[in-house]
């Protein structure tokens, strides 16, 4: 079995937003929609006061509360851990959108553009289907797919690889499947401590935060 | 855009979603309080039925994609929404049969599929893991009580009998019972801003003075009626600013920082 799984190193990011950028270019997402988000956070209280640089968007939960509340069908989960969105099947409820405990999805009604008109680039990436309907990050996974399928690995080869973790610049974002304990994610969560966001809820997130490394035992 | 880590009202449901929850509840909660009425009213079902398609279709309005509307019965397995949609069907057919027939027994059979209606709706919000002030396992009896309140108090206006001003009474202690069990479990701060004044209204307007209303009401009969609407439309406030206002999503948050550099 496979379960793919992102990681992000919080050590690392350092906040560029090239990830985002680079999810809306492959993506061609709306203004306002971004599948993946750095968040820029201020925790503590003065003077002790820290800057920490976030990534999130879809945490493609192992047990989504998304899926379970959508009364159309069109939110699955694959055999792989990847969570999906039929937007033939989509009604434009949002209820998953607040079911949803990340914030990680959107509807947009009509269609929007980065400058009012559309740029000849926006033309030809229109896509009338993500009209009404509810969208996320999708793990990339055609990128996922198609690279399977000419024998890559995901997390590894860049064809095969979520257009976020390519452009990282700190390569603190990291792709890979959990199942392999070979692999690049599963070798980063033997060495080092992480957390899961709002993992008092159940939701088992496939997206995991690196924030020491772990302690060496004496 | 700027997100961060403290919580904000979710924008996805609006006054449409919320227009279901009070609309369908009050018309769920006649059906309901029109089975204890002697001879059952005709206007009391028709209303009933009225209120809970207008309901349902506010939230048509709200959906991105109407033409494709049917598809909210893909899923009875685990949506609430979708359950919430068939036992609304289930709802129309058997008043429907019971207006034609004239029918207590199929009356009765409506009201069930009534209960199970506003207890989808009660089930919707709770499945939102999204929104604390929605997940919250005391909304369910917050939401059923409301409706029974909202539809017994409409039946009181149209008929203020014995039964129903009873069936009333005993619905308007439950809300406030539901509402106190939820008020005390409500931990989120900015939800809790936002339906403080509502709550409030809720136990003074529709608690407090409804139940003396009805007290009055052996004395001066229009009494019961504008206790019945006190008491319906504090719950309607309550469930507007309940999906408008005080529905914060969690934010985010780090239970660790990153430990960079030296220690
Ligand atoms: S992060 Fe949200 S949208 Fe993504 S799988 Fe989890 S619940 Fe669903
Ligand atoms: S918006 Fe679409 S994906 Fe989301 S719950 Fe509704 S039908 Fe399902």
């Amino acid at each position: 079995m496979t379960r793919w799984v992102m990681i992000a190193d919080l050590r690392r990011c350092v906040g560029c937003q090239t990830c985002t950028a680079a999810c809306r270019h492959s993506n061609a997402t709306p203004p306002e929609v971004q599948w993946r988000r750095v968040l820029d956070m201020e925790v503590g209280e003065y003077p002790a006061v820290k800057r920490v640089f976030v990534p999130v968007g879809c945490m493609h939960c192992a047990d989504p509360p998304c899926m379970h509340v959508c009364p159309s069908t069109a939110t699955r989960k694959r055999a792989d851990g990847i969570v999906t969105i039929d937007y033939d099947l989509c009604i434009g409820c949002s209820y998953c959108a607040v079911a949803c405990p990340y914030q990680a999805r959107y509807k947009t009604d009509v269609a929007e553009f980065a400058y009012g008109k559309a740029m000849p680039n926006e033309e030809i990436r229109h896509d009338e289907k993500r009209l009404g309907v509810a969208t996320k990050c999708t793990f990339c996974s055609d990128r996922v797919d198609a690279g399977l399928a000419q024998g890559l690995k995901p997390g590894i080869d860049h064809e095969a690889t979520p257009a976020c973790v390519n452009s990282c610049i700190a390569q603190a974002l990291q792709f890979g499947d959990l199942e392999d304990k070979q692999s690049n994610v599963s070798q980063l969560l033997a060495e080092n401590q992480f957390f899961r966001m709002h993992e008092e809820l159940g939701t088992e997130p496939g997206f995991y935060y690196l924030w020491d490394k772990k302690e060496v035992q004496a | 855009m700027s997100y961060g880590p403290r919580p904000w009202q979710q924008t996805n449901w609006d006054w449409r979603a919320a227009a279901n929850f009070m609309l369908g509840g009050t018309g769920a909660g006649l059906m309901i309080a029109a089975v204890f009425v002697q001879n059952p009213l005709p206007h009391a079902v028709l209303a009933a039925m009225l209120l809970i398609g207008g309901g349902l279709g506010t939230v048509w309005l709200e959906i991105g994609r109407k033409l494709r509307a049917i598809h909210v019965f893909f899923n009875p397995q685990t949506s609430w929404m979708t359950r919430e949609s068939f036992a609304a069907l289930l709802l129309f057919v058997l008043s429907s049969i019971a207006l034609f027939l004239d029918s207590r027994q199929v009356l009765v059979a409506a009201a069930l599929a009534a209960l199970a209606f506003v207890y989808c709706q009660a089930r919707i919000l709770r499945a939102a893991k999204g929104i604390p002030a929605w997940r919250a396992p005391q909304v369910v009896a917050l939401v059923m009580a409301t409706a029974l309140v909202e539809g017994s108090g409409l039946l009181m206006v149209m008929n203020p009998d014995l039964l129903v001003i009873s069936l009333f009474t005993a619905a308007v202690i439950a809300r406030a019972v539901a509402w106190s069990a939820y008020w005390t479990a409500l931990k989120q701060a900015g939800s809790r801003t936002a339906l403080e004044t509502a709550g409030k209204a809720l136990v003074q307007i529709g608690t407090i003075a409804p139940l003396a209303l009805v007290l009055g009401a052996y004395f001066l009969p229009q009494a019961a009626a504008l206790a019945g609407i006190a008491a319906l439309l504090t719950g309607w406030r309550l469930k507007y600013v309940l999906v408008t206002r005080a529905a914060l999503n969690q934010g985010f948050a780090l239970p660790q920082l990153p430990v960079r550099g030296t220690r």
